[in-house]
């Protein structure tokens, strides 16, 4: 069932963001910020990890999924270390998206040629 | 000689001696790829970089263009240019390899008419015997110089355009024959407010239809005094909007005389989305496509218009409307005198 | 918006309407579509590599999220770099967009465009410039909300 809800609310989200595009004519870069934002808030509110828990890699695997691991690494080193934890924990759960895409990133210019 | 507000009428006959014509791997699936001279299967080019191959375009079409009129580098006075790249780089190196005193020009895609009119003018006040006027562009360049990387997944709206790769070149000198400049109006940067840059052809129309009518009315001629009144790259929106536009001025142009050189490069298959766009756009298919036509004697007087969208990128992100310019230059054939 | 409408002449105000009318409208309904589809069947395949790695390695539904992320970014490279990704991102919009491997796409993109300006000032300059402000305003609304909740939690609240 997981399989089927992940489908389902990955699809969602992917609509909200082509409507973002299509409708309030935003840009790339305009939108995946907008829904970056907005997975934060959502963990703020409590909210993001149930997605989680209900559809699987249809919230994990979304952008807004890395709000979500931002927010939630910050308040784990907070809770851990005091009000200071906001900012050091920050990368705490994130840090695998962002690390694999920069080095991935340079391994991919150190093979490829861009195809045009 | 000037003829009204804007316009220069030529007396000397300057005229088109020899054109070159290269096209990239995508205008070789195109509608008129017969009309190339050079067509390239590799975007590359063989070269380290997009704007090298950019500049390898445009050598290759002054190449051809002076092979065919047997005109060395020797006999061109001046090389007048330029493209879209960051301070037209790429026909600098160009100009830097053909080696004659260079004028560099930046009108966006209009600029291949601006050059053709400067060109026009000098020969015809006796400053030069042969100008050569040229531009390229490429599409992985133009991407990356205006858009996103060529690799990236952005998903395109139905307005955007598809820069042309390729390069035309027209060497202008004193002719008999041939297709003869006989005037030219430069235009106005007109801007009506528009602001998307994925809708460059609706941004141009009016500067086109601008010029049009100025021309027009500068010579005092009537629309039908045209063959063919041919735009440069205003797609299928600006083409659609720009002929309303020439409708509500009553000038009865006919939908069958006024083309668009953006809709005739590609086939309709090809996911173009609103039609070609580039500085090379109007020179690949008016030097090649359009004067072959000339030369068969389809076409006897042609009214050539290309236009340019003149943002630069930093002027979209501060939120600055998109002005346009156009500039036009007449040609014309006479029908017995091709040799 | 509006300001900027009200500013414009009443030329450029008809000749905008006469553009509204010509341009190609998108088409929002099988934009929607196509995203829905392939964004759900990018997650789908996320879910099944999670899976995966829950089954035959010893991660929990909890950690199994930064492996499958890491692996949906290396097939993203390959995507990427033998020019496919950019045709099914026309195609799917922000059905690869949103997904990480859209993240994964503009920075790798950035990386292989800028290498003709060198691996420091090319790649490194840019290879985060599409991708940036993700991560910038990702982290400042993290460092947000976790403030708030964390005043809250610990100075106000028990």
């Amino acid at each position: 069932m997981i399989f089927f809800w992940a489908f389902v609310i990955g699809g969602i989200i992917c609509v909200i963001g082509q409507l973002m595009f299509d409708i309030f004519k935003l840009s790339p870069a305009h939108t995946l910020t907008t829904l970056v934002v907005s997975g934060a808030i959502l963990d703020g509110l409590g909210l993001y990890e149930p997605l989680i828990n209900f559809a699987g890699a249809g919230a994990t695997v979304p952008i807004t999924s890395f709000g979500n691991s931002l927010v939630h690494g910050a308040i784990q080193e907070a809770e851990a270390h005091g009000l200071i934890g906001v900012i050091t924990g920050i990368f705490e759960v994130t840090s695998a998206g962002i690390s694999a895409a920069i080095i991935f990133g340079v391994i991919a210019s150190f093979i490829f040629k861009p195809k045009g | 000689m000037l003829v009204g507000h804007s316009t220069w009428k030529f007396n000397q006959q300057p005229a088109i001696i020899s054109t070159g014509v290269v096209g990239g791997p995508f205008e070789a699936n195109g509608k008129i790829a017969n009309d190339f001279d050079l067509l390239h299967e590799d975007l590359w080019l063989e070269q380290d970089s997009f704007e090298q191959a950019q500049q390898k375009m445009l050598e290759e079409a002054a190449e051809i263009a002076m092979d065919k009129a047997q005109i060395s580098k020797g006999q061109i006075e001046f090389f007048i240019g330029g493209d879209l790249i960051n301070q037209i780089t790429p026909t600098t190196f160009a100009a830097k390899t053909i080696g004659v005193p260079y004028l560099g020009l930046f009108s966006a895609c209009a600029t291949s008419v601006e050059s053709l009119a400067l060109a026009a003018s000098i020969i015809d006040n006796n400053g030069a015997n042969h100008i050569l006027t040229g531009t390229a562009s490429h599409n992985a360049a133009a991407e990356r110089q205006f858009r996103y990387p060529t690799e990236y997944g952005g998903q395109k709206p139905p307005t955007a355009q598809w820069t042309v790769t390729g390069s035309g070149c027209a060497l202008v000198g004193k002719s008999e024959t041939g297709p003869i400049i006989t005037s030219a109006t430069i235009g106005k940067v007109i801007d009506m407010g528009l602001t998307d840059p994925f809708n460059m052809g609706g941004a141009m129309a009016p500067a086109a239809v601008d010029t049009i009518i100025r021309h027009l009315h500068d010579l005092k001629v009537d629309v039908s005094h045209y063959d063919l009144i041919i735009t440069g790259d205003l797609g299928k929106i600006g083409h659609e909007a720009s002929f309303d536009l020439l409708v509500e001025q009553n000038i009865g142009i006919k939908k069958e005389q006024y083309l668009d050189c953006g809709l005739l490069i590609y086939n309709d298959e090809q996911p173009v989305h609103s039609g070609g766009s580039g500085t090379a756009c109007s020179a690949v298919v008016t030097y090649g496509h359009i004067l072959n036509r000339m030369k068969n004697g389809e076409l006897k007087r042609v009214l050539f218009v290309a236009t340019g969208s003149l943002h630069s990128p930093m002027s979209v992100q501060q939120k600055e409307t998109i002005p346009c310019i156009a500039h036009a230059v007449s040609i014309e054939y006479k029908a017995g005198d091709v040799t | 918006m509006t300001n900027k409408k009200k500013k414009l002449n009443p030329k450029a105000q008809h000749y905008q309407a006469i553009q509204k009318k010509n341009e190609t409208k998108r088409p929002i309904f099988t934009n929607c579509l196509k995203a829905f589809f392939v964004g759900g069947f990018v997650c789908f395949i996320g879910q099944l590599i999670s899976t995966f790695y829950i089954y035959f390695f010893d991660f929990t539904e909890q950690t199994a999220g930064n492996p499958t992320v890491a692996t949906l970014i290396i097939i993203t490279m390959f995507l990427t770099g033998f020019g496919v990704y950019d045709h099914i991102g026309q195609f799917a919009g922000a059905g690869t967009a949103v997904p990480v491997t859209g993240f994964a796409n503009a920075v790798i993109s950035s990386a292989i465009e800028h290498r003709t300006e060198g691996y420091i000032l090319g790649v490194g300059t840019n290879m985060l410039k599409l991708a940036g402000p993700v991560i910038v305003y990702g982290v400042f609304s993290a460092f947000i909300i976790a403030l708030i909740k964390t005043i809250f939690s610990q100075f106000l609240g028990s």
